[in-house]
């Protein structure tokens, strides 16, 4: 892959960076906003998504429209088939046993919920104490992710790191990231210090389509935004729907996730992970003239 | 390649390891009272923003075209004791609700009363603290009509709503402040879906306080109280669930 492929619009690191970088120099990648709200979403997430699962517990069962309880029909079901553990979606059905629905906890004993205690916060099913965490990290994801935005379209992050530029939408230049990603040929120099489209297009839909529509269909979900704010859960077809719609981004997110920590060990984890800490990033090597052009 | 695998076998047993040390952790931290205090605090941010966001706005209603086919009942599905049974017996016609406290009329109001005060009807949709929702429609009087009847003290800042059905060994119990109580949709509801109020959705009469979670509606309404405070009834926590269960007693969320 060539190195100075794109326009010459650089990332955040341009201000400390050296003149026409070759890789091998320490730069400044990550702002102190970035990392601070970086680790403040993770821990949010984690605690949400297990104490999450510690709800879904309550009612392991999921509807389509605006009302769905034990008598209507659920499309994803978590539950025991006499002594089997089962996921059935639709019509699809598979035994889980010691997974899901039947499993043995941290004492040995055997319970009949959906989602184990490894998973979810607290350990022990406690329907009360789950709402009291997701309810208050809620409020710290919201509040951080919004500060985070707003502060990230005063100084520029958005519009010079996360914006994608015309050119980078042209599906042949989208299809060349694919294959480059695909062939783990990461960008190296220059290319380095800024997001491709691939990377782009992955933290542009966690800011802006995935972390925004947790939010937006957990508060659908809630009686008492319902009634002041209607539009919240007719926009999502009821309070099931958005129900439905806020376990499958809580996995979309988990996706994002593994991906996420692949990458970051396939680019070097050590140097990713001291550039999310420290902010320092040390840029890639530019490869082998011979390698570069096969 | 065994090598491979040996690395990934501990790998797997590292974050295994790493996940359980953080999961009692958190465990433990919970248990730390300052700790938990500052979670439960969220419960006043919630209340404070549905209040100041939402002021005295009408929960959805809907057609009758949307209601739930089958209505689950939760929670107990009878009244406990004798003199609940021969109400039951009897239709509930030597039956009255009390209405004491801070009043300057106590009153005794029988089904007949309520029945006759003026009704609302609404279609809504009953959201449970599990999850689950099913769409009823309800019919009773306002409680607000109630409250003027037996001229509530201005100084009142709860209902409590003493029930006659007992949850696991304990009498349930529930309260409301004023902004709910004087609330157009709350209504005390001795009809469902076209009927008598049936046993399992707490018959004779029920609360029905449309903008908060399940166990905040009633069932098996006998008494209510109005009181400038909620400690020194039961747990003091203002309800069954927010006194044996940890649930928040606001439960708009």
């Amino acid at each position: 892959m060539a190195t100075m492929r794109h326009d010459e619009r650089q990332g955040e690191a341009s201000e400390a960076a050296p003149q026409a970088p070759r890789g091998g120099e320490v730069v400044r990648r990550h702002r102190l906003s970035t990392r601070i709200w970086h680790w403040v979403n993770a821990l949010a997430l984690l605690v949400l998504l297990m104490s999450g699962l510690m709800i879904f517990n309550a009612h392991p069962r999921l509807y389509w429209g605006e009302f769905g309880a034990n008598f209507d029909y659920a499309w994803l079901e978590i539950g025991q088939r006499g002594n089997a553990g089962m996921l059935r979606i639709g019509t699809w059905q598979i035994d889980t046993t010691g997974w899901l629905g039947i499993w043995t906890d941290q004492d040995g004993v055997v319970r009949r919920r959906a989602i184990p205690y490894w998973a979810t916060l607290p350990s022990r099913y406690s329907l009360a104490d789950g709402r009291i965490w997701h309810l208050a990290f809620a409020w710290v994801l919201a509040l951080s992710l919004l500060g985070y935005l707003l502060w990230s379209l005063v100084n520029g992050h958005l519009r010079r790191d996360v914006h994608i530029t015309r050119e980078e939408w042209r599906p042949a230049h989208i299809w060349r990231d694919m294959k480059d990603h695909a062939r783990l040929r990461f960008p190296t120099g220059a290319a380095a210090l800024r997001y491709n489209v691939l990377q782009k297009l992955a933290y542009a839909s966690i800011l802006f389509v995935l972390l925004p529509l947790m939010i937006v269909t957990g508060l659908a979900m809630s009686p008492g935004t319902d009634a002041w704010a209607p539009i919240v859960t007719e926009l999502f077809g009821g309070r099931q729907t958005a129900r439905s719609i806020h376990f499958l981004c809580a996995w979309g997110l988990v996706g994002f996730f593994v991906i996420h920590i692949a990458m970051v060990v396939l680019a070097g984890p050590f140097n990713e992970i001291r550039s999310i800490i420290t902010g320092k990033y040390r840029l890639p090597r530019e490869r082998l003239s011979k390698e570069r052009d096969a | 390649m065994s090598k491979l695998i040996l690395s990934r076998r501990s790998l797997i047993r590292t974050g295994a390891l790493g996940g359980g040390l953080l999961l009692s952790g958190c465990d433990k931290l919970y248990q730390q009272p300052g700790f938990r205090s500052v979670l439960e605090s969220g419960e006043n941010l919630h209340r404070a923003t549905q209040r100041a966001l939402g002021g005295q706005a009408l929960a959805r209603e809907f057609r009758v075209s949307d209601m739930s086919p089958n209505f689950r009942a939760n929670g107990s599905k009878e009244g406990a004791g004798d003199e609940y049974r021969r109400h039951l017996a009897q239709g509930f016609a030597q039956w009255a609700l009390r209405v004491d406290g801070m009043v300057g009329r106590p009153l005794n109001l029988p089904l007949t009363a309520l029945q006759s005060l003026p009704q609302r009807k609404q279609i809504t949709r009953h959201d449970c603290v599990e999850g689950w929702s099913a769409i009823g429609q309800w019919q009773g009087p306002q409680l607000s009509h109630v409250l003027d009847l037996a001229r509530v003290s201005p100084a009142a800042k709860y209902l409590i709503f003493h029930c006659a059905d007992i949850y696991g060994g304990k009498p349930y119990y529930e309260s409301i402040d004023m902004v709910d109580a004087f609330h157009p949709q709350t209504i005390l509801a001795w009809q469902m879906n076209g009927r008598p109020l049936p046993q399992e959705h707490g018959a004779p009469l029920r609360l029905r306080v449309e903008r908060q979670l399940g166990y905040k509606h009633a069932k098996f309404v006998t008494r209510i109280e109005a009181r400038d405070t909620l400690a020194g009834v039961y747990g003091g926590k203002g309800g069954y669930w927010e006194d044996n269960g940890g649930y928040a007693w606001y439960a708009g969320i």
